[in-house]
């Protein structure tokens, strides 16, 4: 019973720490590509408003990045900690992993960061776009790596089993795991969404103070771009991610549709409340073939129910099905924005329709809640597996004392709480204040910029 | 394997030895700027001392991740035996560490807590400083292993000797950071730096002391390993290095050299480190599983190795050229003067 418990404590912490944790990186990837992008623009055009909006947005990517580090710190001692037979099993193959990403990504976007935020004055312009280049490519890569130890716990590959650990049989096949590429493909795009819905509402934000603050203009456009782009193509990346989970994990996709019984020509449920007891989905609204369409792309394909697997064998229905239907309606909200925004530019309204400024406003945390909604169920989605079919959750656990796992939960939690909700503030603040209140431009080493390394940050208003 | 011109896993054991001390070095002089904030109440002499480590701390860092995670990869056994056996002191270091990371970009975005991230600045540095001692302490008073997993207690970790080493690092990571500071700026903060540096090395080198003649009575192995002939022979360079080194110290700090107390003081690190790392040998679980034992498997370690070899120099080359792009004195101290 104490190792049920323990175990239950150090899936919550382990949710917990890298929920929180994996809000600052999905924002940093698509804001490192951001800032690229913007400081790109700049040199080639000479635009006041690109390098000012650099300046702006490099600051608020200074105080979340700096987030996301100490949080990653804190998962590279998680498998160790909590899930030390987890480790022992998978570390010749995870480890080199996530080696490999300390290697390529994580010492490349630490490198160059520093010059990054402080070394505006310092190098050339040449070189400082080519720092900011860095630190972009850094976190795809960095991505790409986690992406595919991640995978190869959902779909391994590529491995032998000796004494009971996973060793590596062949490379290729453990890094391109079934689900990796359309994993990698969905969170980058995911990503990029999440900065693009920020970005749109702070730029949303701004304009409906003054509709022709410049910089606002630039990054709200920006940002609806991204938006009408890249939230049709999730919208295939996600599709296609879903037939390859279908072929390697069914079980999930039946969790997430609320699917009990094997059958030709299944329906979608648009409402409905899962029944893990009763093996049934109640209260469901449903519309006919909608399901099997959507799985198969066929009217009649067949897909198998839960109950072909035993009881231990079956994620949490409740929570896939719900979780799942979040993400989506999330998803057709973001499509929706870009078409609404694609609409309005072309009667040259963008600028000034306050009720979709509004909105857009709104829309600024979707992109966070729809990622954690869609790592709720892909991961929940894999249990009660740790190694896919190979090893279960439970088995993988420390042999630690629960009240250890707990105090170190709670102290996490209080901790997190507090300083992540102080960085939060922070950064609504900086949203706030918005492009106007960045520093003055860059000056010779020694003056007001060169006083404190955040010459990129404009710290307070004077008081 | 066996057709392997050299021992890849002893290499692999250099290689995390080597990740390890960097972290220690570099990473313990930005902890130890932090320890070192309480006793400046100035906000001039506060921020240069920030500005100092503000570009490389996170750099730094990156060493205490490569450390984890080459040992999840090339040992994972040491991984998965050590982590739950230092849990308590690691999650406290995490959290320090969390506390302090945060501090460099909060402090300058806060408008009247200031106060509070000064705080957590400090004492994140120290509770991590400390926390990482008691952990070296109580890794090389060694961890019990029974069937591939820890096997002792919560509280193993904690005895008057993982206490002393506790201290005796806090200590060592100070004077890291007093050193860094002497060198990177001027006027009446570094005077004071200069003040602190010589008392500073008077306590670490009591702690080095002490841990050399400490150690050796936690296992009869160690004691055989420095005092039996020949080792004696070759091995006693190490100490008398280490007075080497502090004498010079002491000229460089008389002489009010720059740069040269810093040096001096990575100088007896790794020293230090050495003489340790000659006690463990070849231990990746003192004290009783060798690296060979805690190994991956050659598939594991050789995948990772060529990107370790391709890769370090790299990291080395352009974490260097940062450096030396925030090279020269701090301009930040401009308020008080």
């Amino acid at each position: 019973m104490n190792g049920f418990e323990a175990a239950d404590l150090a899936r919550i912490q382990f949710a917990f720490t890298v929920s929180f944790h994996i809000l600052f990186p999905a924002f940093t990837i698509g804001l490192a590509s951001c800032l690229a992008v913007l400081e790109g623009l700049y040199l080639w055009t000479g635009r006041a408003e690109f390098r000012r909006l650099f300046r702006f947005w490099v600051t608020i990517f200074a105080v979340t990045f700096g987030m996301g580090v100490v949080s990653g710190v804190v998962m590279s001692y998680q498998f160790g900690t909590n899930w030390s037979r987890f480790a022992d099993a998978t570390g010749d193959i995870l480890g080199p992993l996530l080696g490999y990403e300390v290697l390529t990504a994580f010492f490349l976007e630490a490198g160059f960061l520093g010059v990054m935020l402080f070394g505006w004055d310092r190098v050339g312009r040449g070189l400082h776009f080519f720092a900011t280049c860095m630190v972009a490519v850094g976190t795809l890569i960095s991505s790409f790596w986690i992406l595919a130890a991640n995978s190869w716990m959902h779909t391994p590959a590529g491995y032998a089993m000796r004494d009971g650990r996973f060793v590596p049989a062949d490379w290729f096949a453990v890094i391109f795991n079934p689900s990796f590429p359309y994993r990698l493909a969905h969170m980058v795009l995911a990503a990029y969404l999440t900065t693009a819905f920020v970005v749109g509402a702070v730029g949303a934000w701004h304009l409906l103070r003054d509709s022709y603050n410049q910089p606002a203009r630039v990054m709200f456009s920006m940002a609806m771009w991204m938006a009408a782009l890249v939230a049709p193509i999730q919208l295939v990346a996600g599709d296609l991610h879903g037939l390859n989970t279908l072929e390697h994990q069914p079980a999930k996709i039946a969790a997430m549709e609320g699917h009990w019984t094997t059958e030709r020509g299944m329906p979608f449920y648009l409402f409905g409340w899962p029944d893990m007891a009763r093996e049934e989905t109640r209260w469901a609204l449903a519309i006919p073939h909608a399901g099997a369409l959507i799985l198969t792309h066929d009217w009649n394909g067949e897909v198998k129910g839960l109950k072909d697997w035993p009881p231990d064998q079956r994620p949490h229905s409740t929570t896939l099905f719900w979780s799942f239907r979040a993400m989506v309606g999330l998803g057709m909200l973001m499509i929706l924005t870009g078409l609404v925004s694609l609409w309005l530019r072309s009667r040259r309204e963008l600028y000034h329709a306050r009720w979709f400024l509004r909105g857009c406003v709104a829309m600024g945390p979707a992109g966070f809640a729809a990622l954690i909604a869609g790592w709720v169920t892909t991961e929940m989605g894999r249990q009660p597996w740790l190694v896919y079919g190979r090893m279960r959750t439970l088995d993988g656990l420390s042999p630690v004392l629960p009240g250890n796992v707990a105090l170190s939960l709670a102290l996490f939690i209080a901790v997190y709480a507090a300083v992540f909700g102080a960085g939060v503030f922070y950064l609504l603040r900086l949203m706030a204040a918005g492009p106007d209140h960045v520093a003055p431009p860059a000056s010779p080493r020694g003056e007001a910029a060169g006083m404190r390394p955040l010459a990129a940050a404009p710290a307070e208003p004077a008081p | 394997m066996s057709a392997a011109p050299f021992d890849l896993v002893a290499v692999w054991a250099v290689i995390i030895a080597f990740g390890v001390l960097m972290y220690v070095v570099l990473d313990g002089f930005d902890l130890g700027v932090g320890m070192l904030f309480p006793l400046f109440k100035e906000r001039g002499d506060r921020d240069a001392m920030m500005n100092s480590v503000a570009p490389v701390w996170d750099g730094n860092e990156t060493w205490l991740v490569l450390g984890g995670v080459g040992l999840f990869a090339a040992f994972p056994l040491a991984y998965a035996v050590i982590l739950p056996a230092l849990y308590l002191p690691l999650v406290l270091m995490l959290i320090a560490l969390v506390f302090r990371g945060v501090a460099f970009e909060f402090r300058f975005k806060s408008r009247h807590r200031r106060w509070l991230w000064d705080a957590a600045f400090a004492g994140g540095s120290t509770v991590a400083a400390l926390t990482q001692g008691v952990a070296l302490g109580a890794f090389i008073q060694g961890i019990k292993v029974a069937d591939r997993a820890f096997a002792g207690g919560p509280f193993d970790w904690l005895t008057p000797f993982s206490l002393m080493t506790g201290v005796g690092l806090a200590a060592g990571y100070a004077m890291l950071g007093c050193g860094w500071l002497i060198m990177k700026t001027e006027g009446p903060l570094q005077q004071r730096c200069f003040a602190l540096m010589a008392p500073l090395g008077l306590v670490v080198l009591g702690f080095v002391a002490a841990v050399s003649l400490w150690t050796p009575f936690l296992s009869p192995a160690i004691a055989d390993r420095w005092f039996s002939w020949p080792n004696l022979a070759y091995l006693s360079p190490v100490p008398l290095l280490v007075a080497i080194v502090a004498l010079a110290l002491w000229r460089a700090l008389r002489r009010r050299r720059q740069a040269l107390p810093f040096v001096l003081t990575l100088c007896l690190f790794v020293l230090s480190y050495l003489g340790l790392g000659i006690s463990l040998w070849p231990h990746a679980i003192p004290p009783s599983v060798t690296i060979w034992q805690a190994a991956s498997s050659p598939e594991a370690q050789r995948f990772l190795i060529v990107g370790v070899l391709v890769l370090i120099p790299v990291i080395l080359g352009y974490t260097g050229y940062a450096y030396w792009v925030f090279r020269g004195k701090v301009t930040g101290a401009g308020y008080h003067s």
